[in-house]
């Protein structure tokens, strides 16, 4: 069995498209300076540093853990690098928790980040290769037909998307550091918008965000004595699958189903809508909430889309399962870093320090990262009790 | 803690242009083989896979996503990569194990060097701001290490000589070796300097390779009847990016590691060291007081071939071979990353039964 251990410190940046006062080691400092603070602690009580970025080329830096490590103050000290697709904000803080529930350090700094300003996502992600397809569609262009064929299944309404986008930018109203702040957006906006990839609208889709995210890790005996409450990690679980294959059900991807089944198992979850409080989960566009919903079991396939649109989802209408109260992808993406605030913000959830996008009395939240043609999953269970 | 081992390790050619084979092409040759050696047949008969590669060098983000097209991952794998050289896939796999949500994993690391220029790829990861758009390549920074050597009368240019050709002829009996040869040092001291005061010859080649390795908890390697080596240690340890606030001569961190690894414990029998310069292998050794008792790179080291993302993993992998085979009991391995060994993990590997 694994050691027990919590999340007792979370440090995040401010989202923006432009974070032009600070350097890319200047950013990840901040975050990580404030995971310190939330935790009371110095940098000579972290034991090693877990570092996670999306492709190295969003920034231009060839693993730039190298350059970073001053600023992390891992000099003398291990530092890891993982690089798992968009995923990769989950699986940095998953490979962080391990280092403690493995026994073999007390205490680590997790910091996942983008400064997506340095380069152009959409370059990066679209370079010919010598020996595959050259899809030249970035992200939106990937998952449009897949959202399309999930329309076209489910015989979901048109506008669900729509609400998605509305609902999530509305609790990325309540949270200030959010990358958008639309308090006042309404679905007419968000339909009126223009359409990117159809049926995806700009509206329905994340924004290009810098930021970072940092969290302290912890054993249970120092966890217990940390100041502010732990984040128990109750079940860690990584799943991938091959980004093409024949009879692959890229709608409804198994590798997703397997890790969810997997972290469930973990954390004695037997219906996630009715066990947990909230979810974080990683939706960088509108659709991917139904679709996700039904991927994770918290509704059964083809009904997903219900819940969004009776408003089980969201805060403001009083839903008994709210997604990404925090405004989720929809409202910050800072790529490298966007696993990690999911999982940050379940963690935020369960500590009761969630500020005016906290649900009421949370104890088990779900954090949720994918990636790539979302083949790779990432996802952990905290909890506010130990079991 | 349970101990884990090493049951299985293969690595192709170490050449210096695979031509049109991609990188999943590269891997699974590599894989297939290590599949055969533990008795497996695919990663669906392991608990846990994690690789390490560099986007960079295949000059695209994701590079490693089409590695999983080598793997066979239907149905989903547990599977995770680090940028990292695939040493550092092996260290996030131990702690799998040691969590208890793994009794067994594959590593693999791979790079394809030769479509772009290396030394100046990785001058980009200098820091970004002050000293990447210098361009100063890898080379470039190893030769200013090597005359801050020289100049402080540490080293003379017959040592960095003879371990040039002390690695050549060593490769003579690795199969997979790119440079390999009966060179004197008087042969390599006849040679031009290329950036003074590095020959060619103190420079690793460009190489196109991969390497794979299957590591398994004790038990589970006993209940496979395979023989093994156990890792009785591994630790690393990262210095300063900066260069002027770090004593170049010496490698405190691999030295570090060392120590934290267990290495003092007992006698080190074999030493491969990730020396991509003849003068680094001379700073590894002394850092880590090794002696005329520990035989060094045995298999040529990475001067006799450097899988760029793999090099560190098949030190571990070359340190298994030895042992496997009887011609050591006990010996370490070193892997590095970042400018003039910045980076540096060292594991110590002892003889299990049957090896």
């Amino acid at each position: 069995m694994a050691n027990l251990a919590a999340v007792v410190g979370i440090g995040q940046t401010k989202y923006m498209t432009k974070r032009t006062d600070v350097s890319i080691a200047g950013l990840v400092r901040e975050a990580a300076l404030k995971a310190l603070q939330d935790a009371d602690l110095t940098w000579d009580d972290i034991d090693a540093v877990i570092i996670g970025k999306a492709p190295d080329m969003f920034e231009g830096v060839v693993m730039p853990e190298a350059y970073l490590t001053d600023a992390l103050g891992c000099n003398g000290k291990p530092m890891l690098r993982v690089h798992t697709a968009g995923s990769v904000g989950g699986s940095t803080a998953l490979v962080a928790a391990s280092h403690v529930q493995s026994g073999t350090f007390k205490r680590v700094l997790t910091v996942a980040f983008e400064k997506q300003s340095e380069s152009n996502a959409m370059w990066a992600l679209s370079n010919a290769q010598p020996f595959s397809t050259h899809l030249n569609a970035g992200a939106g262009g990937y998952f449009a037909p897949i959202i399309r064929e999930y329309m076209r299944r489910s015989n979901a309404p048109y506008n669900v998307g729509i609400k998605v986008a509305m609902k999530d930018r509305l609790h990325g109203a309540r949270n200030p550091l959010a990358h958008l702040q639309k308090p006042d957006i309404t679905m007419k906006e968000v339909e009126e918008s223009f359409m990117l990839w159809d049926p995806i609208r700009f509206l329905e889709s994340c924004p290009s965000s810098d930021g970072a995210c940092a969290m302290v890790i912890a054993n249970e005996e120092l966890a217990e004595k940390s100041p502010k409450p732990p984040a128990w990690i109750r079940g860690v679980a990584m799943r991938s699958e091959p980004t093409m294959y024949a009879g692959r059900e890229m709608v409804n991807p198994q590798a997703g189903r397997d890790c969810a089944a997997d972290v469930y198992k973990q954390a004695g979850v037997t219906d996630p809508r009715r066990d947990f409080d909230c979810a974080e989960v990683y939706v960088p566009f509108s659709w991917y909430e139904p679709m996700w919903l039904e991927n994770l079991g918290f509704a059964p396939e083809g009904e997903g889309w219900k819940l969004t649109m009776e408003g089980a989802t969201s805060l403001d209408e009083g839903g008994d399962i709210p997604w990404n109260c925090s405004g989720g992808v929809l409202s910050s993406n800072p790529i490298g870093a966007s696993g990690m605030i999911r999982f940050a913000e379940a963690a935020r959830q369960v500590r009761g320090d969630a500020g005016a996008h906290q649900v009421e009395g949370a104890k088990l939240a779900l954090g949720h990262a994918y990636g790539g043609g979302a083949q790779f999953f990432s996802m952990w269970v905290v909890g506010s009790q130990k079991s | 803690m349970k101990d884990i081992a090493i049951v299985a390790y293969q690595q192709s050619d170490s050449v210096s242009d695979a031509g049109a084979v991609n990188e999943v092409e590269l891997i699974m040759p590599v894989l297939a083989r290590t599949f055969e050696q533990a008795g497996l047949n695919s990663a669906q008969d392991v608990d846990f896979v994690c690789s390490g590669s560099c986007d960079y060098l295949q000059g695209a983000a994701f590079a490693f996503v089409s590695g999983v097209d080598a793997l066979g991952a239907v149905p989903p794998i547990k599977e995770s990569h680090v940028e990292m050289d695939a040493a550092w896939a092996l260290y996030e796999s131990m702690l799998k194990i040691r969590m208890g949500h793994a009794d067994s994993a594959l590593i693999y690391g791979f790079g394809k060097s030769s479509p772009g220029d290396l030394p100046t790829v990785l001058s980009q990861q200098l820091d970004p701001y002050y000293l990447a758009p210098l361009w100063v390549d890898s080379i470039s920074l190893a030769a200013l290490q090597a005359r801050l050597m020289l100049d402080k009368g540490l080293i003379t240019e017959r040592d960095m000589a003879e371990v040039v050709s002390r690695s050549r002829r060593n490769a003579m009996n690795n199969p997979h070796a790119q440079l390999s040869g009966d060179i004197s040092v008087e042969d390599v001291l006849a040679e031009e300097t290329f950036l003074s005061p590095l020959r060619k010859a103190d420079c690793s080649p460009i190489s196109d390779g991969a390497s794979a390795m299957i590591i398994a908890t004790v038990d589970q390697a006993k209940a496979w009847g395979l023989p093994y080596v156990v890792i009785s240690g591994i630790d690393h340890c990262i210095e300063t990016h900066n260069l002027g606030m770090r004593d170049l001569t010496d490698s405190v961190s691999t030295r570090m590691a060392a120590n934290h690894a267990g290495m003092n414990a007992g006698k080190v029998d074999v030493a491969e060291l990730y020396a991509p310069f003849s003068h680094q292998e001379l700073i590894l050794t002394r850092a880590l007081g090794l002696d005329k008792e520990t035989q060094v790179n045995p298999s040529g080291g990475v001067l006799a071939g450097n899988l760029m993302m793999a090099s560190g993993l098949s030190r571990i992998g070359e340190v298994f071979n030895r042992i496997v085979k009887g011609e050591a009991q006990r010996g370490i391995a070193h892997a590095t990353s970042g400018p003039c060994l910045q980076h540096n993990l060292v594991t110590v590997l002892e003889k299990g039964e049957n090896a």
